[in-house]
């Protein structure tokens, strides 16, 4: 097979070469950084200079950015303190997020709901952006914590998170954002948007898997999801992975210096991509908002052929890409995120993501122009909906 | 120093990637082929939907043709299913199991058995159509059922038909008709999950 042509930067991404060198420059760096020697210090001094690199990326203050295992913890963290503060009695006991989070909040919710907690979910409208008339009708005095993440994962639709903020700490609340798939393509600072706690995960801006970590504003609350020990002032216990933290700093630091280059280079080629699938492929539903969209999200869905089929024939091809079908995830069911964006069933089940990354040449996105336009065709030829 | 870098398989058994990369039998318009019995089972809100059109001569599968909306393991099921049809009889075209296409294709993981299920559904229903349009009695509806609640003596295949008629879509509604699990009820469970799978197989768009 010829070389790849990796278009699900979305699930994950490859490692810059950045990022790369300054992992093996350090892979013999084994000391604990909790350590009073030498070799421990030399790991701290690492992780402080990476601490220093994602604080200038978010604008907050070093002491407020937490090192966790990746955004799915640092969610879980801000929402177990907003538990705990709810289990000592707190005058506020709701909590207020989407229909389109992320599993690692989905996931919790329903949990947090069994147990009978009071938490809503706000719906989106049709372009998968967050309806602002009804999250100011679910604020309230009772509203603990607003949870909006920054851009989906699957529509890339941009949400309207300063304006969630405003309404969040118009009432009292404390406002989070899952701003996962949002660092290093648009600015994302933390007083610019009003965040209190923001979730992030190194793996998807060009940083090592497995890492990632949690801003909460100094003073706000904060409760320990992982006791046991004195790292992150005990917020979050456990040896730290020094080298992956050493890599993020590093991926942040890119992030942040490259952020408006890359944002114009994503949304090139995205729209290059997205024109000429419309401009050659019949009958094609870009699904999500156009205009607040994260620069290298594209998903696109094509009535009468099936997202595993399509993502399979682009496989053969080299090309990787990631479908909302059910038959993907092995459920029955298409993207809740898709379904909750008022697409409908058969169009989530036929939907594509191209999610585009540094890495991308107009080249890759000529390629998948030459070769999509004929799986399509071919899966609607064997399809009982053909048009 | 040894290179230890891993390749996985592909997702699913070589001769399902043969019959996804090189399927069947498809149905092509343009080639003009009229079919004599047509079956068409699955619903697009479950992802997958097939039409299967069979020539009959002799009390035997002549031809055979299909189009499938679905994913990879749907594909190669269809594709599996033409090939095993193709040249049987009617009796044993009707009595082609799941299991024979799924074991044809050397196995389909646990989740995407439901493919295979439709395969051999819409067999049948072309199977049933070619009767029907022909005048011919049909000596298989009905042959493959199985007693599902012992109590009430209601079988898999009085459960199908209504479900696929619509006059009974809910548990309550198949209970309130046949009287089934309406005594022991040991078998509430299993049909309820019969429900579910002939909702899948049968539900209109």
């Amino acid at each position: 097979m010829s070389r790849i042509i990796y278009m699900d930067n979305n699930a994950t991404t490859r490692m810059s070469d950045g990022v790369s060198q300054i992992m093996r420059d350090n892979l013999e760096l084994y000391g604990n950084a909790s350590s009073m020697h030498t070799l421990g210090r030399n790991a701290n001094a690492g992780i402080e200079w990476a601490r220093g690199m994602l604080s200038s990326l978010l604008g907050c203050g070093s002491g407020e950015i937490y090192f966790t295992s990746g955004a799915s913890e640092a969610n879980n963290t801000v929402f177990n303190t907003a538990r705990e503060l709810i289990d000592r009695g707190g005058q506020r006991n709701r909590i207020v997020t989407t229909t389109i989070e992320h599993p690692s909040i989905i996931e919790t919710v329903k949990y947090l709901r069994g147990l009978g907690y009071r938490i809503d979910e706000c719906p989106v409208d049709s372009t998968g952006m967050v309806r602002l008339d009804e999250m100011e009708r679910l604020m309230g005095p009772d509203v603990l914590l607003v949870s909006v993440m920054t851009g989906n994962n699957e529509t890339g639709t941009i949400q309207p998170v300063a304006r969630v903020a405003q309404l969040a700490h118009g009432c009292g609340a404390l406002m989070h954002s899952d701003a996962t798939q949002a660092i290093g393509k648009i600015p994302v600072d933390v007083n610019a948007l009003g965040l209190d706690y923001l979730s992030l995960s190194a793996h998807k801006f060009y940083g090592p898997k497995g890492v990632g970590a949690l801003y909460a504003r100094s003073g706000c609350p904060l409760s320990a999801f992982v006791h046991g020990g004195h790292q992150e002032k005990g917020y979050r216990a456990g040896t730290y992975n020094s080298v992956a933290i050493i890599g993020m700093g590093q991926a942040a630091r890119e992030a942040g210096e490259n952020l408006q280059q890359e944002h114009d280079a994503l949304w090139s080629l995205r729209e290059r991509l997205r024109l000429a699938i419309v401009e050659n492929i019949p009958d094609v539903v870009i699904n999500g908002n156009q205009e607040h969209c994260l620069p290298g999200t594209l998903n696109v869905s094509f009535p009468g052929a099936e997202g595993e089929s399509i993502l399979l024939y682009l496989d053969m091809e080299g090309i990787e890409v990631s479908t909302g079908s059910a038959c993907a995830t092995g459920s029955l069911e298409p993207s809740y995120v898709l379904l909750a964006s008022g697409v409908p069933v058969e169009l989530a089940h036929g939907s594509i993501r191209f999610s585009l990354g540094r890495f991308n040449t107009r080249e890759d996105v000529d390629t998948v122009i030459e070769k999509l336009p004929g799986i399509i065709a071919r899966v609607r030829s064997m399809s009982t909906r053909r048009s | 120093m040894e290179n230890r870098s891993f390749m996985a398989q592909w997702v699913y058994t070589d001769t399902v990637k043969d019959h996804f990369m090189n399927p069947r039998n498809i149905w092509d318009e343009k080639e003009g082929w009229k079919a004599d019995g047509v079956g068409e089972v699955g619903s697009l809100a479950c992802g997958d939907q097939m039409r299967v059109g069979i020539q009959v001569a002799d009390g035997k599968i002549s031809d055979i043709r299909w189009l499938t909306y679905g994913c990879a393991s749907a594909i190669a099921s269809t594709s599996m299913m033409s090939e095993l049809a193709k040249g049987m009889t009617l009796d044993e075209a009707y009595h082609l199991t799941p299991q024979m296409i799924t074991d044809s294709l050397g196995g389909l993981p646990e989740h995407k058995f439901h493919c295979s299920v439709l395969g051999d559904k819409a067999l049948r229903a072309a199977i049933d159509d070619y009767l029907e349009k022909t005048g011919q009695p049909n000596p298989y509806k009905g042959t493959i059922a199985r007693i599902i609640c012992e109590c009430k003596g209601v079988t898999d295949v009085q459960i199908e038909e209504l479900v696929k008629s619509g006059e009974c879509l809910t548990f309550e509604a198949l209970s309130a008709k046949t009287g089934c699990s309406t005594a022991c009820g040991k078998c509430r469970g299993r049909i309820i999950e019969l429900l579910e799978d002939y909702k899948h197989i049968y539900a209109k768009d």
